[in-house]
């Protein structure tokens, strides 16, 4: 339905604004003007910065000099075990400020402005989860230079290396969707930490800082059989060019599918959750 | 395309047979939260070319209302339309009509003034060259150029509500939905955000706003529904609801706080006849209000009644009731009733 005019009974006489119904943006339009904003609001938030690149940075400091003696893995030293996991597991803390995020917008009535415009609700969504994923990508650039700085080398080629860095940036595309899904069930930033320390055991049983069978009994089939343990297993087995070096059984192709399949099970699952989580109103 | 013919009968000379359809129309609206009825069978007629106000106090289901009608909530029953579009049937086709700024200032604190608002006009599928000439145009209609290009988070309250309404505007809403769009705010800026608000109805935008503030309403809205427990309990322009508290209030303010007791309990005595409320003691203005039917009669027992009475008393006289005691009327005495 169009109006041609908007004479309106009790109005001024002086108004008569023409008014056609408002334009819907296009999707990429709409995808960008969401991750520009979600990017501004990371680069431009001391808070957010401290916790993705500080935090990271003394977490691994921590491990790789209090461990590095302690802990031996086999075929390697411990900063050239630990630091694979080290980069892929900050993806996954960078991933609980998303949650922390994207409840935050819903408490402020930021969600609902977004939500009453005409756009698309799946386009808003993709902005966010594209610019959450590229600010993953920027903490596992980070966390790998500063792994370098305490010691790392690579011991495989650097198409592996580059390999391993997109992994990295796949698994936050992937843990981006289930974080974005947290933090639209939490509502607020409170709930939204306490649900997102749900991350921590995920992380810590798991391949990330040590190897599986020195977990006790009861907890290695919990740890072998995650995401997290896939994902470090192929980052690790790329960046050490040898998975025997990490006392893994198979081979290096064999984790990087493992690791996919996973990626692309959690998208699968969280993507259409979240986009419905989101298109619902409440 | 369809035309909502419009019922009302309302004699205009009006060019297009939409524009006659009232901008919102909700029967019997119905939305529960667990066993909370949040709307409890609402029904509302918000004509076009006029301030609506919805006013009612915490909980009563204001702001489900106008998320419903900002499509952010669907209805379990009952029907809604704006400007003659069913709302739970087209959203998408409502969201191109409305503007909206909720109860908080929904606006990126990290971005500048500028920034925010030309990131609401690229949603609404504006290039870069119409975003820009918009967003000047938003913000210098809001009074904002000076302070456009620095970081929302050093605004104040009243600046960031002034931003949020320029934002809600961008889109050229025929319906703009404004909840509670005052509260927290100085009476100063209150009353400039009052002011916008006149200038974007005097330039034929409808508003629907809700608020506590009794005030607010009297204020800014030509028509005036008081909510309670998710229904309409009364509506009409401020001056018809006044009407509704009683004809006349039999005010009188004691010198002193701790004889308000005393002086309430002998106009009770007094004035019950002619009234059907219970008096209103205002320790902190020292006064006590009473409706009353009959005010020239109630004044004469009002003065009879207090002479009795060894209280210094300031002030005795007879005035219209205030939008605050029609409130009261309406919603006191089933409050009352519950929390005895």
């Amino acid at each position: 339905m169009t109006a041609p005019s908007a004479v309106r009974t009790g109005a001024t006489p002086t108004a008569l604004p023409v008014r056609p119904p408002a334009r819907q943006a296009g999707f990429a339009a709409t995808v960008a003007a969401v991750a520009a904003r979600t990017v501004r609001k990371f680069v431009r938030s001391p808070q957010l910065l401290v916790t993705t690149f500080v935090g990271g940075a003394t977490f691994m400091v921590l491990f790789r000099y209090i461990f590095g003696g302690a802990v031996a893995p086999g075929g390697v030293s411990y900063v050239d075990f630990l630091i694979p996991g080290m980069v892929l597991t900050s993806v996954l803390i960078t991933g609980t400020g998303t949650a922390i995020g994207v409840a935050d917008d819903l408490s402020q009535g930021f969600t609902d402005r977004l939500r009453s415009l005409p756009t698309r609700r799946l386009a808003l969504i993709a902005g966010r989860v594209l610019a959450e994923t590229v600010i993953a990508a920027l903490g596992t650039a980070f966390t790998a230079a500063l792994g370098f700085v305490v010691g790392f080398r690579l011991h495989g080629s650097i198409a592996q290396a580059l390999a391993a860095f997109g992994l990295c940036v796949v698994c936050g595309f992937a843990f981006t969707w289930v974080f974005v899904a947290l933090g639209l069930a939490a509502g607020n930033p409170q709930t939204a930490q306490g649900m997102s320390m749900l991350a921590y055991p995920v992380i810590f049983v798991s391949s990330a800082y040590v190897r599986v069978d020195t977990l006790p009994g009861w907890m290695q089939p919990v740890a072998a059989h995650q995401p997290v343990t896939a994902l470090c297993n192929a980052v690790r087995s790329l960046a050490l060019g040898d998975p025997a070096l990490a006392g893994l059984a198979h081979t290096t192709g064999y984790w990087v599918l493992v690791a996919l399949v996973w990626t692309i099970g959690i998208t699968l699952l969280f993507a259409p959750l979240t986009v419905l989580q989101f298109r619902r109103a409440r | 395309m369809t035309l909502t013919a419009d019922t009302s009968g309302r004699e205009s000379g009006v060019v297009h047979p939409s524009m006659e359809a009232p901008i919102i129309e909700a029967e019997g609206l119905v939305r529960r939260f667990g066993k909370v009825r949040a709307l409890d069978g609402l029904d509302l007629v918000a004509r076009a070319g006029q301030v609506t106000a919805v006013l009612g106090p915490n909980g009563a289901g204001k702001t489900t209302f106008v998320r419903t009608v900002a499509t952010l909530a669907k209805p379990d029953r009952g029907r809604l339309r704006v400007a003659g579009i069913d709302v739970a049937r087209h959203p998408e086709r409502v969201r191109r009509l409305i503007g909206l700024a909720g109860q908080y200032a929904a606006v990126e604190p990290t971005m500048t003034g500028r920034e925010n608002v030309r990131m609401i006009a690229r949603l609404y599928g504006q290039t870069r060259h119409e975003a820009a000439a918009t967003t000047a145009a938003v913000l210098s209609q809001l009074g904002l150029d000076e302070v456009a290009d620095r970081p929302v988070k050093t605004y104040s309250g009243g600046l960031r509500r002034r931003l949020d309404l320029g934002a809600s505007l961008v889109g050229s809403p025929r319906l703009l939905v404004l909840d509670e769009p005052t509260s927290g705010l100085d009476p100063g800026s209150r009353s400039q955000l009052w002011v916008a608000i006149r200038a974007l109805v005097a330039a034929g935008t409808d508003v629907l706003l809700t608020t506590q503030y009794l005030d607010e309403a009297d204020q800014l809205a030509h028509q005036v529904a008081i909510i309670d427990q998710g229904r309409v309990i009364a509506h009409g322009t401020p001056a018809e609801l006044k009407n509704l508290a009683g004809r006349d209030v039999i005010e009188v303010r004691a010198h002193r706080a701790a004889d308000l007791p005393a002086l309430g309990e002998a106009l009770a005595r007094a004035l019950g006849p002619m009234s059907s409320d219970q008096p209103r003691l205002d320790p902190a203005s020292t006064r006590i209000a009473v409706p009353v039917r009959d005010g020239r009669a109630a004044l004469t027992a009002a003065a009879a009644a207090v002479t009795g009475l060894d209280v210094d008393i300031d002030d005795l006289g007879l005035r219209r009731p205030t939008l605050d005691e029609v409130f009261l009327t309406l919603t006191g005495d089933r409050t009352d009733r519950r929390n005895p």
